[in-house]
């Protein structure tokens, strides 16, 4: 179990890494100059542009550059934003834990409802089956952004019953602004997890060894819990961190919808911007949430399946 | 003679006339009644894009804010949006650049990925698990993200949002590819080949490739269908397709109309979205060789048995 702990952080810090050398690389590659946003629609003296470049320390070669900012990163310096002039940590840290609390909550709807779906599609076939297919069919084709659009119209032009955007102030208004985006987001992936979960449940219920436990008469909820649920686990242990870190992408989409101040928002802005700091900082965040989702199922999966504990070994 | 000379041509018209009856029946048949369903879908949207300038009604960018918000009528078949523009014409003419772009995502995957899969599947070893290494690697990366990275370099745009995309659906077709493509390497007929001295390119082209088509085509509608919403979303956020031009997903980014609790200029695109990519998934499903749920198939086939004995 520690070896298979330490060869996930293993890739975990590789992937990482490669991915801010990509992230890094490309955005000097960029088209025009960064200091340019600081200007705006000046067109600075050769001395005052020599000064800034200066200032900036963009007259030093890329992988001295590359190396100043990543030891700052080790020491939570991950520079100043262009536009603000905030560092951008604290730009960055207010954003995330607003995106944290999105995908909890969106999570916990994903679970609840696409597992409980999935349950009933897979021991009911016939009718419940068929109304949970054509339900979840509809469901995986329906973005995140149409979703947020027929939400707000629903719940927060018609009804009033949610702000249309934005979140309010203290806990109780932030969680009543979060409500819809975590729906929004929750719809496809409800879908995705259902579809999931009753495959997997029909596998094992396949399988000889159950037939087995039923036809020897051991009670059925018993079978149910001890041979099917245990077995289908794993397959949606992975579903989850896979429309775990899917969702930190989508987030993308769902905070510029209802202007949730999270990650995704701030991205989307920095990126209109050219705010070139904090979009390095943010998007090197989603791979990271990304890469650790996958790391993490990895982990709960060996938790739960012992067999998977040695695979460090060989990994 | 004349009877003659008029039958002779009669029995080369039938098979001329029946062969291409049957071959729909047969498509049918392969497709089910879903799968029949969302081809004709598909093939309706599809007339609806290319002979957008001859079908719609009005100019999609005609504005008269007299009639904003309009509501359908004889005028507008499906109402006017926040700038008096009809909904109908826009949404054909937007079905043009939301297909255009995922064609050109799935067309630039197949392309790069299929010779790469291919060659990881023939020369096995080394070479596959470099290659499968990569895709796992491109993989992991969200293709959003990456787009709005591009987006970030080279500014909004359609074609940054494509070629951003297009790498992060490389490894999501070439893995099914490769997956499919090592199953072939290892069967009898490629060694039989291999033995009559025909080279890789014309096995792996050829034979492997051509047996592999199904699951190919199918994954390809799938991630046709998942492109088109990948590209309709950076439309929304205003990084592909930009504002002026009609597209699905600027549609929907109608604040306006949805702020003031107009639904249809935002609903008729969204619906049209979701039910193209619904059409897709559910063809690519059929082609690539799903089968529909086993006990539906019990089903059917006791009722075909039964009958086929009555008869």
């Amino acid at each position: 179990m520690g070896r298979l702990v330490l060869s996930r952080l293993g890739g975990l810090a590789t992937t990482l890494l490669l991915s801010s050398v990509v992230i890094f690389g490309s955005l000097y590659l960029a088209p025009g100059s960064p200091e340019d946003v600081l200007f705006g629609s000046r067109t600075p003296t050769a001395a005052a542009r020599a000064a800034v470049r200066h200032q900036l320390h963009l007259d030093q070669p890329l992988p001295v550059r590359y190396w100043d900012w990543l030891t700052g990163v080790f020491h939570g310096d991950l520079g100043r934003s262009m536009v603000t002039g905030q560092t951008v940590s604290s730009r960055v840290g207010h954003g995330l834990g607003v995106t944290l609390a999105l995908v909890a909550i969106s999570m916990v709807l994903v679970v609840l409802f696409g597992v409980g779906l999935g349950t009933a599609a897979a021991l009911r076939p016939g009718p419940v089956d068929s109304a949970a297919n054509t339900l979840t069919s509809v469901s995986v084709t329906v973005p995140p952004f149409v979703a947020s659009t027929l939400l707000i119209s629903a719940f927060a032009v018609h009804l009033g019953w949610f702000p249309a955007s934005g979140i309010g102030t203290g806990a109780l208004g932030e969680l009543r602004g979060l409500v819809l985006p975590a729906c929004a987001l929750a719809v496809i992936n409800c879908g995705f997890l259902a579809r999931i979960t009753r495959n997997a449940l029909r596998e094992q219920l396949a399988k000889e060894h159950v037939q087995t436990a039923l036809v020897r008469g051991l009670p059925r909820w018993a079978v149910l819990r001890d041979h099917v649920f245990r077995n289908a686990v794993p397959p949606i242990i992975t579903a989850v961190a896979l429309l775990t870190s899917g969702m930190f992408a989508s987030t993308l989409v769902v905070e510029t919808a209802f202007a949730v101040p999270g990650i995704g928002m701030l991205t989307i802005s920095s990126v209109a911007q050219k705010d070139f700091p904090v979009v390095q900082a943010v998007s090197l965040l989603l791979v990271a949430a990304f890469v650790i989702c996958n790391a993490v199922s990895d982990l709960v999966q060996a938790l739960v399946d012992p067999r998977l504990r040695t695979a460090g070994r060989t990994a | 003679m004349t009877t003659a000379l008029d039958l002779q041509p009669a029995p080369a018209a039938t098979p001329a006339r029946r062969a291409p009856l049957t071959r729909l029946a047969r498509a049918r048949a392969a497709l089910g009644p879903s799968g029949t369903a969302a081809s004709l879908f598909l093939l309706a949207v599809l007339l609806m894009a290319v002979a957008a300038p001859l079908l719609a009604p009005y100019d999609p960018n005609l504005q008269s804010l007299l009639d904003a918000y309009a509501s359908p009528s004889g005028a507008h078949l499906l109402g006017a949006d926040s700038l008096g523009r009809d909904i109908l014409s826009r949404l054909m003419f937007g079905a043009r650049t939301s297909l255009l772009g995922p064609a050109l995502v799935v067309s630039v995957a197949l392309l790069v990925g299929i010779p790469l899969a291919l060659a990881a599947a023939w020369f096995g070893g080394t070479v596959n698990a470099l290659v499968a290494r990569i895709f796992d690697l491109v993989y992991a990366l969200p293709g959003l993200l990456l787009a709005v990275l591009a987006v970030a370099l080279f500014g909004p745009g359609l074609v940054p949002a494509v070629a951003a995309l297009s790498v992060a659906y490389i490894p999501f077709l070439a893995r099914i590819v490769l997956a499919a493509a090592r199953q072939q390497r290892v069967s009898p007929y490629v060694d039989a080949l291999a033995v009559q001295g025909f080279g890789a390119v014309r096995i792996t082209f050829r034979h492997i490739l051509r047996n592999i088509a199904p699951v190919v085509i199918g994954q390809a509608a799938i991630a046709f269908g998942y492109a088109l919403l990948d590209l309709a979303s950076l439309s929304y956020l205003g990084l592909a397709v930009q504002a002026p031009t009609s597209d699905w997903g600027v549609m929907v980014s109608d604040s306006n109309a949805l702020m003031g609790g107009y639904w249809l200029p935002i609903l008729a695109p969204g619906v049209l979205i979701v039910l193209s990519v619904l059409s897709l998934t559910v063809l690519g499903a059929r082609i690539s060789g799903e089968r529909p749920q086993p006990y539906l198939r019990r089903r059917r086939a006791a009722r075909t048995s039964r009958t086929g004995a009555a008869a």
